[in-house]
């Protein structure tokens, strides 16, 4: 039974990692550095889009990422009751 | 009051700060020396680990290299924060969890050997003694160009302070003085970079600022105008890049995993109470590393601008006196090639001879009062030797702001190299006083034994930086940018299968690294210092055109690979261990790091 809850607890948090983690690797891998010359056709204000995702967006993105993540775990911790000490 | 008054008073009160915290927090146990007694905040944890991250060269260096490189200074941008959803994700909660001290102790327990926990300590050591030598020329650097002393005293002054809180309060002494040293360096980088943004477009947020039009009135966006006058000069355009998209691609991936294997960094998160609090101080940490690394891009473009229209075509003798106060300090050079008066700025390097470094004249001055410098010319009409550093510390002279804001830049710069170099000392001290000491040599040594031997060799390791700093070899410089390929060579997959893979076994682990570390360092050796070769050898011959920056990704790779491979071949791990893996997964019961 515990044992059980463990593993559905692992699951769980494998997926919202993976999910995270494409985000992660679009951000900043795609948009910022496979396809920049293609997004880089396209302003906003006065940052090409591609070198604004290299410079500035992906960063803002990963702080976003990390803290989703924790709201997400926290209640994740909540949900299987790990959140004890 | 003048500029040397001021930093001198400034530097000093920060300087006494540190003291000051470190007698307040002396360590009184192993446990408050290795984790700062475990009870760190979050918040706190994030501005200590913000702090410990950034070094000399993010404060000094990167702006300058970004504003050189254009788009391809993005490498840096993300490669040094999309570490940290890696660790945030994937290593600091259950390594917490795990609740030991250090990077080889992980290693060492799941993986059930000796020989792991060696080639771990193996590992920790090369990377952080490759890092720190850096840390500790950059505080010799900065007390040499503000302060006026040598640079071998600024370094001796350097060791004395982080002696002094490192060995007395280990990593709580450490933790409380990072928090102080992120406040002063990210003020330090702010000020200036606010008010450089107000000057040139009206937008106070630098962030923003870079993407505005300028403040001319002629509603032109700064970065179109920085892409016509660096095309006008013959250089790529400045948002372009001209770096292949496969080196890019490792470069940025290399840093990444090698930032979120960085025992200095990984290390920062035993010293929190909860593996709730060791995420948050994760998403703590990148925040405050992301205030300044969204605004190094902003300053980068300030400054190129500013640079180009100071002296592009300019009469040398009508250039403002910034110009002439860091010609002084000899990171600026001209050399009128075609005896015109006026500054040409072009692609190549101006001058060749001592790694393309102007050598000047010390006391003659030349035709147009300029400093002479006494290499012998390029053939290319390049007249201007920048060194990048200046893109950061004559921001504020450029903008003509007050003295304290360029004291400010002082006291900033040795936050950020001191506050690195204790991080990293307290790896290497801990290395050799728990994993080295008490787990293998001599295991029934006493608290108060260890504790000694961790002081002991806190200070040895501090003089052994201290002599590197002195006395730097020469491929010091080349070899800090390559510590993330040797993490992310070794240490991450070994941890991240160690998590994510209960059937990894030792057999696989110590294989991979081994072979991992080594790849990396062949590499490093042939491609980068060229000691297999007569010569080094071009760009052209390496592996799939990566460079040796990037090849930590194809070093990790084979990691993985022969880490899978190896194990498939061999027996599963033990069944206690199955289970501290198991354990590890469950955020609950984390306890506080144990002694043992």
């Amino acid at each position: 039974m515990e044992n059980d809850n463990h593993k559905k607890y692992w699951k769980e948090n494998i997926k919202y990692l993976m999910i995270l983690l494409a985000i992660w690797f679009v951000v900043s891998y795609c948009a910022g550095i496979l396809f920049v010359d293609q997004l880089n056709t396209i302003t906003m204000g006065g940052f090409p889009l591609g070198f604004w995702f290299a410079q500035q967006g992906s960063i803002y993105v990963f702080v976003i990422l990390i803290f989703v993540y924790v709201r997400l775990m926290n209640k994740l911790d909540k949900k299987y009751g790990f959140d004890q000490e | 009051m003048d500029v040397q008054i001021w930093t001198y008073t400034l530097v000093g009160l920060t300087f006494a700060v540190y003291i000051g915290i470190a007698i307040w927090s002396r360590a009184g146990s192993t446990k408050e020396f290795y984790v700062a007694g475990g009870g760190v905040s979050p918040l706190a944890n994030g501005l200590a680990t913000a702090a410990d991250w950034m070094s000399a060269a993010s404060f000094i260096s990167m702006a300058g290299i970004i504003a050189f490189a254009g788009y391809d200074g993005a490498v840096y941008l993300m490669g040094w924060t999309g570490g940290y959803v890696l660790l945030a994700l994937m290593l600091a909660p259950y390594l917490r969890k795990f609740g030991k001290f250090t990077v080889p102790d992980f290693i060492g327990d799941r993986y059930y050997s000796k020989t792991a926990r060696s080639v771990a300590v193996f590992c920790a050591l090369l990377v952080s003694f490759t890092y720190v030598a850096g840390q500790m020329r950059g505080v010799g650097i900065v007390f040499s160009r503000f302060l006026e002393v040598d640079i071998n005293t600024g370094v001796i002054i350097g060791m004395i302070i982080v002696l002094f809180y490192a060995v007395l309060g280990g990593m709580k002494g450490i933790t409380y003085t990072q928090v102080a040293q992120y406040c002063i360096l990210i003020f330090a980088f702010m000020v200036p970079a606010i008010f450089i943004s107000i000057q040139m477009t009206g937008n106070p947020i630098p962030q923003l600022g870079f993407g505005d039009t300028v403040a001319d009135g002629s509603n032109v966006y700064l970065l179109d105008k920085l892409n016509g006058l660096s095309e006008e000069l013959g250089f790529s355009s400045y948002t372009g890049g001209s770096k292949s998209t496969l080196d890019v691609f490792a470069i940025t991936m290399a840093l990444m995993v090698g930032t979120a294997g960085l025992p200095h960094v990984i290390v920062r998160f035993f010293t929190v109470k909860k593996v709730k609090d060791a995420r948050r101080s994760a998403g703590f940490a990148l925040l405050f590393i992301a205030i300044l690394y969204t605004a190094a891009p902003a300053v980068a473009v300030f400054a190129k601008t500013n640079l180009i229209e100071s002296v592009q075509n300019k009469q040398y003798s009508t250039v403002p006196q910034w110009f002439k106060n860091w010609e002084d300090t000899e990171l600026l050079g001209w050399v009128d090639k075609n005896n015109d008066g006026k500054i040409q700025y072009s692609p190549g390097h101006a001058v060749v001879g001592n790694k393309n470094k102007p050598v000047f004249e010390k006391r003659e001055r030349g035709a147009f009062g300029q400093r002479i410098i006494t290499n012998v010319n390029t053939a290319n009409s390049n007249e201007l030797f920048v060194d990048r550093d200046i893109m950061v510390l004559a921001n504020p002279e450029i903008a003509g702001l007050p003295n304290w804001v360029i004291a400010l830049v002082a006291a900033g710069g040795l936050a950020a190299a001191l506050s690195t170099a204790a991080g990293l000392l307290l790896v290497i001290s801990s290395s050799v006083s728990h994993d080295l000491i008490k787990k293998m040599i001599k295991p029934d040594i006493s608290e108060k034994g260890e504790l000694v031997a961790a002081r002991i060799s806190a200070i040895a390791a501090v003089c052994v930086a201290g002599y590197f700093g002195i006395n730097p070899p020469g491929f010091v410089a080349a070899v800090v940018a390559l510590a993330f390929g040797l993490a992310a060579a070794s240490f991450f997959p070994a941890i991240v299968l160690g998590i994510f893979y209960k059937r990894m076994n030792k057999e696989g682990a110590i294989a991979g690294m081994v072979v991992g570390i080594s790849c990396m360092l062949l590499y490093m050796i042939k491609y980068k210092l060229g000691w297999f070769d007569d010569t080094l050898p071009p760009s052209s011959e390496w592996w799939f055109g990566i460079s040796p920056e990037g090849f930590g990704t194809v070093a990790m790779i084979i990691n993985f690979t022969v880490s899978l491979v190896v194990n498939k071949f061999t027996a599963p791990p033990p069944a206690e261990v199955q289970e501290i893996v198991e354990n590890i997964r469950i955020p609950s019961g984390a306890g506080e790091a144990i002694d043992h």
